[in-house]
């Protein structure tokens, strides 16, 4: 676990590839210089774009079929089908004015956030007591919240569905809100317990030594200094929630309720053959948040996907 | 740890400031309590808790809207004897190694490719991880649409090179079908591979390979003998957690074919959902995803002496 700096480090340079960690940068360009461009041509830049079209080549369809209008969605003999020269936002208007789909954005918003924020103030307080409170017990306890990130939802989902019914939260975000947090506390503890790790003991026992309480060395030094390691729980967390479908799938019945996932793939698809402009226009402006939210903090996202993994 | 305390708590007890210290270490366990609590009634109340309950109910013939009543291991009987479930069994198992074994591979080789020297290698990076982070539901969705039985870009582009005369049924047909799947997962999954994995390649020291080159190693031998060793506990556990999210997916299945053509694509979380939650048998449902718990525990093994291993190597002690 000591190895945290130097790994962060890493990612740092491994996301903005520009940041001059000169000796490194030295070594491969030392390297790659015994390479021709041909050779790279065929054993590189072949491969790397091939792989990269693949990945994206579904976003792009998703965005053509979103635009384009229904007879030439399918009439695929007249048009070319990989370019519209006539886009329509038919498809996206009736998205957002013929259907709730405004308001199951923010459903999902609304669940992502609050089990989120629930979650992260859980992990917070669970993370830096056992880094460094330290209790009787505290290794077995890390050990336990690993294993409980590995229960997978859909072995949880037909035994917590009689659970909400109990508590009369069926049918009701508060199921939602409430569940989510089992998948995103084990995950977000063991991510800031990591980050707590590298946090110099001497800031804290300076602090104890002037008096201060647990509580305000928590608020007043560990997390400020912990920041990116919060943002990172914070993104992951949240694209967690966006993505999550079996718990929303089982809880949740009445069409106003739904999160975007399931409301996609239950109400829009009604076996008409029209259809398929309206769902990836749906399927695409559910995305779009995560992307956007995504494209500002890639370096936190990554650090938070290796970060869980190599703890 | 505790040793350590204690022992101090004995040298110091004359000198008064210590016996402050000694009432803080004393508080210590109960401070641990508030401070676990939120994230402790969380995960027993709906995370424990309901694990335990499933269990249970695997061994009731309950229902939606009514309690069971206990009926032994006839849920498990009725299951040994039910070709459906056998069939998604061997679904979920074909689907987690073929997926798997092309995830990491490809996932492997796209992270040596964007650990060489590139331009606009930020960018790459950043582009390569978009699969894993837009919705399953809504990429896999994409995947319905490019797989239409009628219009699929894939049958019309392969008709237009005259390679095929007639369109494909790719989700109607059974070995198309679990194709179709299995490549959606893996372009899912690829990303976290590879980014997870060039994450560990670049802990790699650059002298290794100099030093190496100059001994006159080849690429393939520069690679099985540095990079893939000092991969190991990394791979590990990507490929642990890469395995334990394949075998229990139930979204992408879900939104692509729903089990169908004939159950070829059934995994047992989709089946479990459609007994229980459709059909209304809950005690059956729970059994069948109370089967997945077997093979998770091997993962989960598997996934301890990973770490375990990369602990050891990296000399690390078991802090």
């Amino acid at each position: 676990m000591t190895d945290l700096p130097t790994s962060r480090i890493d990612l740092k340079s491994l996301l903005s590839g520009s940041s001059p960690s000169a000796a490194k940068d030295d070594h491969s360009e030392g390297m790659s210089y015994l390479e021709s461009l041909p050779r790279r041509l065929v054993t590189l830049y072949l491969p790397l774009s091939i792989i990269v079209i693949v990945l994206l080549f579904p976003f792009y369809w998703m965005a053509l079929t979103a635009i384009k209008p229904d007879d030439q969605l399918l009439d695929l003999n007249t048009y070319n089908p990989f370019w519209t020269w006539n886009p329509t936002f038919k498809h996206i208007h009736k998205l957002l004015f013929e259907s709730y789909y405004p308001l199951w954005l923010w459903n999902t918003m609304y669940v992502a956030i609050c089990s989120t924020v629930v979650s992260i103030i859980a992990s917070v307080l669970a993370a830096y007591a056992i880094v460094r409170l330290r209790y009787r017990g505290a290794q077995w306890i890390g050990g336990l919240i690993f294993l409980s990130y590995l229960v997978p939802p859909s072995i949880l989902f037909i035994p917590l569905a009689t659970v909400v019914f109990q508590y009369g939260l069926f049918d009701s975000p508060m199921a939602l809100i409430l569940t989510y947090p089992t998948i995103l506390i084990p995950f977000s503890t063991w991510l800031l317990m990591g980050y707590f790790k590298t946090i110099p003991f001497e800031l804290e026992e300076c602090a104890l030594i002037d008096g201060a309480s647990r509580w305000q060395i928590l608020t007043r030094i560990v997390l400020p200094l912990a920041i990116p390691g919060l943002i990172s729980a914070f993104i992951f967390c949240f694209t967690l929630c966006w993505n999550e479908f079996i718990y929303a799938l089982t809880f949740l019945t009445s069409v106003q309720n739904k999160t975007v996932p399931v409301a996609i793939v239950n109400e829009f698809v009604d076996g008409d053959i029209y259809r398929w402009g309206s769902l990836m226009a749906g399927a695409l402006a559910g995305s779009l948040p995560l992307v956007i939210l995504y494209a500002f903090f890639v370096e936190h996202y990554v650090s938070a996907m290796t970060g869980a993994v190599k703890e | 740890m505790a040793d350590i305390t204690l022992q101090s708590r004995t040298d110091r007890r004359p000198i008064r400031e210590a016996t402050a210290w000694d009432q803080l270490k004393a508080n210590r366990n109960w401070l641990g309590f508030w401070f676990m609590l939120p994230a402790m009634g969380f995960l027993i109340l709906f995370l424990a808790y309901p694990l335990g309950l499933g269990i249970w109910i695997s061994f009731t013939d309950a229902r939606i809207g009514r309690p069971g009543q206990f009926i032994g291991t006839e849920n498990y009987e009725w299951l040994w004897d039910d070709s459906i479930f056998w069939l998604s069994v061997f679904n979920t198992l074909l689907y987690t190694f073929v997926a798997s074994a092309i995830k990491f591979a490809i996932g492997l080789y796209l992270a040596l490719l964007l650990n060489e020297n590139l331009p606009f290698k930020a960018m790459l990076r950043a582009l390569v991880l978009i699969p894993f982070i837009v919705p399953t539901v809504l990429s896999a969705l994409a995947f319905w649409w490019i797989f239409d039985a009628q219009f699929s870009i894939i049958s019309w582009s392969l008709k237009q090179m005259g390679l095929i005369t007639n369109n494909i049924n790719f989700l109607g047909d059974v070995t198309w079908a679990r194709a179709c799947v299995i490549f959606a997962n893996i372009w899912r999954g690829v990303p976290f591979v590879a980014i997870t994995l060039l994450a560990g390649l670049q802990t790699v020291s650059p002298s290794l390979y100099e030093a190496a080159t100059l001994d006159g190693a080849t690429n393939w031998q520069r690679f099985r003998f540095i990079t893939y060793p000092l991969l190991t506990p990394i791979i590990a556990v990507v490929m642990t957690f890469s395995v334990l999210f394949t075998f229990t997916d139930f979204q992408l299945i879900w939104a692509m074919t729903r089990g169908g053509p004939v159950n070829a694509t059934h995994l047992m979380a989709t089946l479990s959902y459609q007994r229980a939650i459709i059909g209304g048998v809950l005690g059956e449902g729970a059994a069948i995803s109370n089967a997945m718990i077997p093979f998770l525990l091997a993962a989960i093994m598997i996934s301890w002496f990973g770490l375990q291993r990369r602990k050891w190597q990296q000399g690390e002690s078991n802090d």
